[in-house]
Parts: C-alpha cells; structure tokens; sequence
C-alpha cells in the first residue's frame, strides 16, 4: 500500500498528491510516469511524474477528473492509501545544454513540464516558459513554474487572466521575438501538441511531445500504447513517452485514445450508482 | 507384498476420461473447462500404473518428480503423501497438473503408453494438488537459514521454482515482479478457464510459507538493476527469469487501427484485469462481433476461446500453414473446435483495413499452399498468386509469439545476449556471462513451456546453491 501523505486541491477537480513511494523517489527522473491501481478491482492508469522529493521518499503526481478511476481517486484524502504504484518507467528526458529552449504546458500538463524545465534551466539552458488553460481558476503553480524557467508567461483561454490566447499563440510571439529557438518542449492535451507541432515545423524547430496513450503495463509486454512515430512502431511505455513532435501520428493517436469512450462512460454511470448489482462482489466504490 | 500386488497387474487400456464442462455452456462462461477427477476415478486411474522398474516417466519430468512414488500414495488413498512426495521436487503441483503438455514429457515415455494410452499423470498430480489446497497447506521443512540472500527478477514458473528451491535450502530470497501479482503468464496469459486464478495464488501463498518475500510492482532495471542489487543491496546471488514478454506483431498495414490487440494485450486485459467482469472491474475490452486471431500456437487457441467467451459471434483462427503444422497442444485445438472456434488454415493477411474513424473492418488475406519442409522441418507456406480475398471482421488479435523484454539485459553491465536478445546461460547450470548471475525459462530459451521454465528454475536453484556455499 502506497499512503497519501499530502493532498492538494489545485483547482476544480484537479489535485495534487504526494505518495510515499522512496524506492520510486530514489530514482524518478524528469520525464517519466508511475503506473497506479486503486483497489483490487481498479484499473492501470499512469500519471506522469511532476515532482519527487528523495529525501523525503515521496512522489508527486498532478491528476485531473476525467473519468472513473480520476474521479475515484480524487474522493481519497489524506492518509488514504492506494493499493499498487509502480515506477519510475519511461525513458527520463533527455537533458542537455542545448542553449535556448521553449517549455510549453497546457492544463494539467504544467505539471509535468515543470520538473523537465527545471532540469533544464540547471542544465545551463535559457528556459522560456509557457504555461496556460481554459481559464484563471484552473491555472495552477504559475509560482514553481516561475522558479523553475528563466522567464515565464502566462496565457488563458478566455483572458480572464494575464491575458487572451492559446499557448500557441504565446508560442509564436516567443519565437518571432526571439529569433533562436533550439528546443521546444510541449505536454497537454493532444490537440496542443499537435498545434505545437505544426507551429514549429513552419520555422524548424525540434519539438519533443509527451504522449498520453492508453497502458495496462507500462513495461512494453502489451503493445496497447503504441504508437507511429517516423512512420515506426513504437511501445510508449518503453519506447517514450516522449518522441520527436513531427515524427508523430497524431491523426492515428486521437483515433486510438478514444477505444473505450463507450465503456468510460458506462463506467461513469455505474460509479454514480451506490454498489454493483450484478453480484460479482466487485464495483466497490 | 500383498497376494494381489504379486499377480500381474491387468491392463487398462484407456485412461479415466476428463469430467468437463459441456462445450457449448462452457463457451459462453470463465469458469474451468475441466472439471478434475472425483475421488474413485483418480484411484482408478492410479491403479493403471505399472510401477516399471526402469520408471521411463521420471525422466520424461522436467523438475525430477518421483512419479511411480506419488501415484502409488495415489493409488493407495493417501493423499497427503502423494502430495508430499510430488512437492518434494514440484512448487507448483496445481498448476503443472493443469497446463503441463504432459503428452510430451512423463506420458509420452510411460511404458504403458507404447501400446495403449499412457497414465493420466498430469490429472493425477491436479487432484493431489487439489486435494491440497481443498485440505489446508501440509507443514514442509526448510533447512536452517545460511545467512544468504537471493534476489529472483520475474514470478513466472521459472522464479517462482527457483525461490521455492532456494527457500528450502535456507537461503532468504526476494522476489522482485513488475506487475501487481506474482505469478507471471500464470496470472496474465493463461485463461482464467483453464487455469482459475485462485489456484495460482494459492500455490504462490504456499511459497510465502516458506518463507519467501515477494515484492510486486517492483520493475528491476528501473528502481534498482541487477548490478545495484548485488552491490548496494547486498544480494549474494541473482536468478533472472523474467520471460518472453514482448509482443510481435506483423509489420503489416493497418496494425495500429483501433481493434487490434497483440494477444499479451487481449489476455492480459481479460485475465490479469479481469475485464470480463467490466463494469464492475474497472478495466474495459473490446471483443467484437466477429474476431480474427493470427497464429497457430497455444497463445492464439486461448484467444480465439476467450475471444467466444467475451461475446463474439465468430471466432476465427487464421493460420499460414495446415493443421499438422500447428504448434498448439492437439488437446487445445479440439477443444477450441469444440466450442465454435473455426479455422482459416493457410491464410494470412497482407494489409488490415479500417474505416475512417480507424476502426477494424476486415483483413486483405492471400491464400498459401505448402511447399519444402524449411529449417524447423515443418513445410512452409508458400503464397498463391492471385489469390486474394478479403476477410470482413471487426477485431484482430496478434498471436504470432513473443521475444524477451529488453530492460534487464539492457541494464545489466556484462550480460551476455543473443541477436534476439536472449540472455546466453549455459545448460547444465543457468550460470550467465556475469558472476553470481543466473537465468533460466523463457528468457533464455524464448518461449517454450511451464514445465521447461520450471526446470530451468530448478537447475539455476541448485548451482546458486554452490555457488553460494563454495561447493561446486
Ligand atoms: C505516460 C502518461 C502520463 C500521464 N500523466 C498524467 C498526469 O500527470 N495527469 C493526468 O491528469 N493525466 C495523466 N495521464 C492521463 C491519465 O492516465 C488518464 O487521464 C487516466 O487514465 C484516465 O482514467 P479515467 O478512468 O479517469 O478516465 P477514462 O474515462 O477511463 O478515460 C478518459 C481518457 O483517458 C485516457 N485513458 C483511459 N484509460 C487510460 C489508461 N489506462 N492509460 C492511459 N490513458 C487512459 C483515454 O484517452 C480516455 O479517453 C497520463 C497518461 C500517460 C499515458
Ligand atoms: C497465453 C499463453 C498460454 C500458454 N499456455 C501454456 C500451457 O498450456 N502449457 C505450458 O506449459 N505453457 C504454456 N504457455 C507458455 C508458458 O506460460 C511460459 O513458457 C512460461 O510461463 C515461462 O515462464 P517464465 O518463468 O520463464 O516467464 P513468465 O511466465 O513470462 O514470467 C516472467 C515474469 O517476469 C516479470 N518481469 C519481466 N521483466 C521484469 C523486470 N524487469 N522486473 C521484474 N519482473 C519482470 C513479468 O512481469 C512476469 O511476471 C503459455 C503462454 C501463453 C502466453
Ligand atoms: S512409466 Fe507409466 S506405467 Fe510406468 S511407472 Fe511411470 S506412469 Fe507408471
Ligand atoms: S503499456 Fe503495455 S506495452 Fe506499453
């Protein structure tokens, strides 16, 4: 059993936990994600790695309610345990003094950016950051982030904050203003990443995207998160999850990320019920 | 002796048959297609047993089982010293009993088998297995503790026979598994219809009697390699049997469309996660209505039964060669048949098509036909020209085998490989290019059997032994 030790609530159905895991804490590196199981009846899902103390033997992982196993694990507090949390797996990004480099986050995806930029910046690079999401209230840790880059900037959605705009649109003023670009980093949800994607490739600029595909394992024994990238093969889990931006498929990764949206939302629905009705002794909540 | 035991023993030809569930009930449910002997019907079939002399059957096994011994106790109604005696050698009695291809190990070179049907040895070994497990856990001795530490990466059968072994002989071993349970293919590949899950972990739980600490979710070559736990963590010794876990695919068009499972995908899903029991189990699948599975091994018959199980209306093998050259159990296949399973025999696919939302919707097949036998004997298939045609289906799973994960090798200093990546360890002893190193199962030999994997446990068990206490 893996203790809760701290829960945050970073916004509306977003949360921050720290879990006392020291043997995943002894050696999580930026870039890389935990796979977690609730209970005996709950599934694999990963959360990326957005912090890790190995004094202290904790791990911190930033989620969003999406769906059953988000919203399940959102309602456990402080103290709770959770049943199995495996890690550090995935390839660490790959740090270097690369010279200047954008660190682009959308939504929950800061909180993996930030341990990256982080490594970054203390790799001798000149981090610009750039965060956003949908609106003020759901921005979250604009202060580490701040610490963490060289220079950051702020963007809403709905300009009910800094200012109007997708990270996108931040991107490109960073780039037109800066003239050199030698790195971009981009997490959140798939659509940004592709828009990132686009926007880099029109002036050249490597991109390296980290991709949320579906895992049971997460050890590469299923095959369930690959993915095309350069037109090959590859096992996110193992392989990743971060690739090359412009090598990706991400026409093909949206198709795959919604397989089970039919079963999500059954499962949604039976959750929102007080027990299983079938009798198998499971959907306990 | 008795009087009777002196006269010679009258020959039954056949074996007892399998109580098993009706075929077309059990293709519609999870629970276990054989039922297991009854009290008197595993008697009867002990007493078919010679007691040969020369015991061809001992050497027939894999992990040494005093065979003759055991169905004797059998015969004799003593139960607890049959299980006694088979645990002597095996870890892992319910299981063998259940999934050993006994027909070519101990049955296939039982005297009684060269003329009429050999001892049903494998459904002797279930029932004092189960009889065990049914009965309550017999107290077994270990040897005094050596003061030394073994760590085992990987709980398949290989890990799991080694740990028992080392066990007890006194040493303290750890088990370090990647998944949330021990138990390796046991718990993920396997059906749940063949193998209950139940039974696993009760064999498992026997092991942790013995004092062995098994640590799941722990993936060696990521919170600590082979190399930091003998140097950091102070572990005299390392057995690797971490299997042949990775998934092959075609390298064909289309593999990555929305409906196409690797086999690993498919059972672990429905196995390990229990999806078949979805919602009430978290994990979902997706078996569609009419499934198609590529390949011809045992891997690709238990995905064609679960895939009925799930609710698909057809089930359909698609194999390249014939059905003589199908490496699956010949017991699998007719139950597959049995159930609905049907088969397209020297077909195979050259491109998968989808829809616009990349959704499955049939498979662009050429026919073959057969020509020389190639380098494993067997006649390959040679395509017909002109022939194809397209199979509509809605799912696809891939079953065309499996090759060795590459993280530990990957992360061991001075770990000899092959080109397919398996890891090089010698025959007699499971002793690697690396000191104090061994490996044994699927790992070393790609994937092959429980029993094999069991073995190779076994003699890694032994040379760890003296390596440890400087016999050798
Ligand atoms: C490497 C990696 C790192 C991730 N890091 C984070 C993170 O730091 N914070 C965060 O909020 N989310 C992260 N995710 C996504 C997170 O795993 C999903 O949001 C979660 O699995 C959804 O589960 P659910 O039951 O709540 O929702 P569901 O209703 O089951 O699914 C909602 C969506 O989540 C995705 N999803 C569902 N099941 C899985 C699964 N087993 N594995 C992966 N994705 C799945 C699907 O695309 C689906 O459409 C990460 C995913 C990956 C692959
Ligand atoms: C669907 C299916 C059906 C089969 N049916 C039969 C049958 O009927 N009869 C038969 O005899 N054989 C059968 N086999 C073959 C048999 O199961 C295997 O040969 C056997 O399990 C191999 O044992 P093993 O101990 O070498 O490895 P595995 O059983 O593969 O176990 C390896 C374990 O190591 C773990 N592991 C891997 N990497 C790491 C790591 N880095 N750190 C920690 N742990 C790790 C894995 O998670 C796994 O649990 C079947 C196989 C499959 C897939
Ligand atoms: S070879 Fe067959 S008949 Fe002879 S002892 Fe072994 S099981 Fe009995
Ligand atoms: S999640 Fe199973 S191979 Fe990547």
């Amino acid at each position: 059993m893996y203790k809760i030790l701290k829960k945050e609530v970073l916004a509306p159905a977003l949360h921050l936990f720290e879990i006392g895991a020291p043997r995943i804490a002894a050696k999580a590196l930026a870039g890389q994600f935990v796979i977690l199981r609730i209970h005996e009846e709950g599934e694999r899902i990963p959360l990326t790695v957005a912090d890790f103390d190995r004094q202290e033997g904790t791990i911190t992982c930033v989620f969003q309610e999406v769906g059953k196993t988000t919203r399940q694990l959102g309602v456990l507090k402080e103290g709770d345990s959770i049943m199995d949390f495996v890690g550090p797996l995935g390839v660490p990004s790959h740090i270097e003094n690369y010279g200047r480099v954008a660190c682009v986050g959308g939504g929950v995806g800061v909180a993996p950016v930030h341990p990256v930029a982080r490594a970054l910046k203390k790799a001798g690079n000149e981090v610009i950051g750039i965060i956003g999401a949908r609106t003020k209230e759901l921005l979250f840790w604009e202060d580490k982030m701040r610490a963490a880059c060289t220079e950051l900037r702020v963007t809403t959605d709905d300009g009910s904050y800094v200012r109007k705009g997708f990270v996108t649109d931040v991107l490109k003023e960073v780039i037109e203003e800066k003239g050199r670009i030698d790195l971009c980093l981009a997490i959140g949800p798939l659509p940004m990443m592709r828009a990132v994607c686009d926007l880099t490739k029109k002036y050249g600029i490597r991109t390296v995207v980290s991709l949320n595909s579906i895992m049971v394992d997460g050890t590469g024994m299923c095959g369930c998160c690959r993915v095309t990238v350069n037109g090959e093969m590859k096992f996110a889990c193992v392989d990743g999850p971060e690739f090359d931006g412009h090598g990706v498929d991400f026409a093909e990764m949206a198709r795959r990320s919604v397989i089970y949206r039919e079963q999500e939302r059954q499962a949604v629905e039976v959750y929102g019920e007080s027990a299983c009705r079938c009798g198998c002794g499971g959907g306990r909540q | 002796m008795s009087e009777e035991k002196k006269e010679k023993k009258k020959i039954v030809p056949r074996k007892n048959p399998m109580p098993a569930q009706d075929p077309k009930k059990r293709a519609g449910n999870f629970d276990e297609v054989a039922l297991g002997y009854s009290e008197d019907q595993v008697v009867a079939e002990a007493n078919r047993c010679l007691q040969c002399k020369n015991e061809p059957c001992r050497q027939g096994c894999p992990v040494e089982i005093d065979i003759p011994a055991f169905i004797k106790l059998a015969a004799e109604r003593d139960f607890a010293g049959a299980i006694r005696k088979n645990k002597e050698k095996n870890a892992l009695p319910a299981v063998c009993g259940r999934v050993c291809p006994q027909e070519s190990q101990c049955e296939k070179v039982c005297t009684l088998g060269k003329k009429h049907e050999p001892v049903a040895i494998g459904r002797i070994e279930r029932y004092i297995a189960d009889w065990e497990l049914a009965n309550g856990l017999l107290p077994r001795e270990t040897a005094p503790p050596t003061g030394k530490r073994v760590a085992v990466v990987g709980s398949g059968p290989a890990g799991l026979t080694c740990a028992a072994d080392l066990a007890r002989l006194g040493h303290k071993v750890t088990i370090f598994e990647a998944l949330h349970v021990a138990g390796g293919v046991l718990m993920y590949g396997i059906p749940e219809f063949r193998l209950p899950k139940r039974v696993v972990q009760a064999e498992i739980a026997s092991l942790e009697k013995l004092g062995v600490d098994i640590q799941v979710n722990s993936v060696v070559g990521k919170f600590a390699t082979v190399d930091e736990l003998m140097e950091k963590e102070g572990f005299d010794a390392v057995f690797i049997g971490t299997g042949a876990g990775l998934p092959y695919f075609m390298q064909i068009p289309g593999e990555n469309a929305c409906g196409v499972y690797s086999a690993n995908e498919f059972l672990t899903r429905t196995n390990l996660m229990k999806a078949y029991l979805f919602p009430c189990y978290d994990t979902p699948i997706k078996a569609g209505k009419k499934v198609a599975v590529l390949g011809g091994g045992n891997v690709a018959m238990d995905s064609a039964r679960t895939a009925l199980r799930l609710g698909a209306e057809e089930s359909w093998i698609v194999y390249r060669r014939s059905r003589a050259e199908m490496p699956a159990r010949h017991e699998e296949v007719e139950h597959a048949e049995e159930e609905g399973v049907k088969f397209a025999l020297l077909t195979s696919p050259t491109r998968i098509l989808h829809n616009d939302d990349y959704w499955v919707t049939g498979m662009e097949c050429l026919r073959y036909e057969l020509g020389e036998p190639d380098a494993s004997g067997r006649r390959s298939p040679v395509p017909i020209e002109g022939s194809e045609f397209v199979m509509e289906v809605d799912t696809v799973v891939v079953a065309i085998g499996q090759g060795p994960n590459p993280l530990v090798p990957r992360t061991t200093s001075g770990l000899e490989v092959t080109r397919k990546g398996n890891i090089v360890a010698d025959r007699e002893t499971g002793a690697t290019s690396k000191p104090g190193v061994y490996a044994g199962g699927d790992v070393v030999t790609g994937a092959a059997t429980v029993i094999l994997a069991m073995g190779a446990g076994k003699t890694a068990a032994k040379s760890i032994h003296s390596y440890l206490t400087g016999q050798s």
